[in-house]
């Protein structure tokens, strides 16, 4: 009986899913005759239809600039412009919209966090603990920060699974501690980091924490008061949103103790060439006319995201990814490369004697999009040995015939180089 | 010949199985390091050469099948050749590989074998696979230390 049950729960799930995939049309074409199997997901995510009309119904009927027009049109679009932030907030059950700054993508939100605590929090001797399975933004911003201040990085590895780990951390930390910046699902491999400890053991030296979620948003449900971050980034596009948009969460307390960014128009409360006062939190860190018809396509996919359900998500992806992984084994020459404990929807690996651009290119004749490449994560090819992997990553709109295609076009690559 | 037929031909896929002269060289009087950024293939190339004749050429690195093929094709070809005639032979491999696909070449051509390397055209992201070895020579023959990046030249490659 109870397998029965959950035999039809899955069946279920896949005609749910089945719907939602008609919502994004770009996904009915042909690629080189071939219909498309979109696998790049961690790369960037295909677009409902919700979202694609939110952006033309803003040009079309609500387009305005904010903050600033007493006209109606105006104040269209600013209540717009903050309704999005206020569903950005309990999409990530911050305290409130104020916790909720608008970017330009995950890499500017690093920038700025990075660039605002080296002017008044880290110095000379201060130490940033990252990780080894860090995607280059969340490095290079803190690389900087230590070039301008003399503060150091240090590094916490991974086991050969992929985890971080935790054991060689917790001698990391110490009294010099003075930020933590970790990733919340590997880019590359697909790892769920198990945050907790890490937070804990992070502001028991004082230290502040930021959360890089851009990968981790559009398979699981985030809830930045339970995780207890300071700081929690991610980016519109990976989450079925427009490009050019992306969020910074911070606590209240540190974005009204940090000093602003960029200066400029909307960041300010009263400018004289003698003294400028800030305006409070989030518009303290946007200076200028912010992304508005990109905040209002990502309120859009994230309710659009939300309305699905991150439990239906969740299981369905879990059920795609599973057999994947199978379908993946049976292929001769196939070495995976990190295997957590936990992964979202991210799958890395080699073919033995071909290289993972060779793979990328035979797979694109067949319609099958994946990334090959070093993800943006060097020293994590670097710790494996390996110059790059092949990564096919998954969303809630792929489907298990895909993984099918996917695998016989692995068969035939694998004949067309073992031949 | 068109698609993946013309990219991995028997030669390419045989070439980037086995290449030929991968291997560090006892006396190495030039040398170069090339670098793609873009997907990671690094190389090494090394010269033996005496009275402006190339008497040995090894090289050593990791790539794709277009580039590990096109670096064995042209360490095979350059043995015995003075580096003036290296040199030309540069000009005119740079010059077939960057021709819109289809381009047949010249009738002057002494492409030979290396024709093959012609089928990335049709894959203008993987051009710069096949041309980095013969960047890399190019460094070699002027003694540049400096790794060879194809990013540096973006119109070079297309």
């Amino acid at each position: 009986m109870a397998t029965w049950i959950q035999a039809k729960k899955t069946l279920d799930l896949k005609h749910q899913m089945e719907l939602a995939r008609n919502d994004f049309p770009i996904l009915g074409q042909l690629i080189h005759g071939k219909p498309l199997v979109y696998l790049d997901n961690a790369a960037t995510t295909q677009k409902p239809n919700a979202v694609i009309r939110a952006d033309t119904a803003y040009y079309e009927t609500q387009n305005a600039n904010v903050h600033r027009g007493v006209h109606s049109l105006s104040e269209v679009a600013t209540s717009l412009y903050e309704d999005a932030r206020k569903t950005v907030a309990e999409f990530l059950n911050a305290a409130s919209p104020s916790e909720i700054v608008f970017t330009r993508s995950t890499t500017e939100s690093i920038n700025l966090v990075a660039h605002v605590m080296g002017r008044t929090q880290i110095g000379a001797g201060d130490e940033i603990i990252l990780t080894e399975l860090e995607h280059h933004s969340n490095i290079v911003p803190w690389q900087l920060l230590c070039e301008r201040t003399g503060a150091r990085l240090k590094i916490i590895p991974i086991l050969e699974s992929g985890d971080l780990n935790l054991e060689a951390a917790t001698p990391l930390f110490g009294p010099h501690t003075r930020m933590l910046a970790v990733t919340h699902v590997s880019n590359a491999l697909g790892t769920v980091n198990n945050l907790a400890p890490l937070i804990a053991l992070a502001h028991e030296q004082g230290a502040l924490v930021l959360v890089d979620g851009a990968q981790a948003v559009p398979h699981l449900a985030v809830d930045v008061q339970a995780l207890d971050c300071d700081f929690y980034v991610f980016s519109g596009h990976k989450i079925y949103g427009p490009t050019g948009i992306g969020v910074l969460y911070g606590k209240r307390s540190w974005l009204d103790r940090l000093p602003p960014w960029q200066g400029g128009g909307d960041m300010i409360t009263m400018v004289s060439f003698q003294k400028t006062t800030y305006a409070d939190p989030p518009h303290k860190f946007e200076a200028g006319t912010p992304p508005i018809a990109q905040a209002i396509g990502l309120a859009e996919a994230l309710r659009y995201v939300t309305g699905l359900g991150y439990p239906a998500i969740q299981a369905y992806e879990e059920n795609l990814e599973l057999y994947a992984l199978r379908r993946l084994l049976e292929i001769p020459g196939i070495q995976l490369i990190g295997q957590p404990l936990k992964r979202a929807s991210i799958i890395s690996f080699v073919m033995t004697g071909i290289h993972p651009h060779d793979i990328g290119t035979v797979l694109d004749q067949y319609g099958i999009a994946v990334r090959a490449g070093h993800h943006c994560a060097m020293p994590l090819m670097e710790h494996y040995q390996v110059p790059a992997t092949v990564r096919a990553s998954f969303a809630f709109y792929n489907t298990h015939e895909e993984v099918d295609s996917l695998a016989q076009a692995l068969d035939q690559t694998w004949s067309l180089f073992h031949p | 010949m068109s698609g993946l037929l013309a990219l991995y031909q028997d030669i390419i896929l045989d070439h980037n199985r086995s290449p030929r002269n991968f291997r560090k060289l006892a006396h190495t009087s030039h040398e170069a390091r090339g670098f793609n950024p873009l997907c990671g293939d690094k190389m090494t190339l090394y010269l033996e050469v005496e009275d402006q004749c190339i008497r040995d050429v090894g090289f050593e690195g990791s790539g794709c099948a277009s580039s590990t093929a096109s670096a064995s094709l042209m360490t095979e070809r350059l043995k015995g050749m003075t580096l003036e005639e290296a040199g030309r032979l540069f000009h005119e491999v740079h010059h077939y590989l960057t021709q819109p696909p289809d381009t047949p070449p010249s009738r002057a051509s002494t492409l030979g074998k290396l024709e093959a390397l012609g089928g990335v055209r049709q894959y203008p992201a993987r051009v710069k696979c096949a041309t980095l070895a013969w960047h890399t020579l190019e460094a070699a023959l002027h003694n540049r230390l400096e790794p060879v990046t194809t990013e540096l030249e973006p119109d070079a490659d297309r």
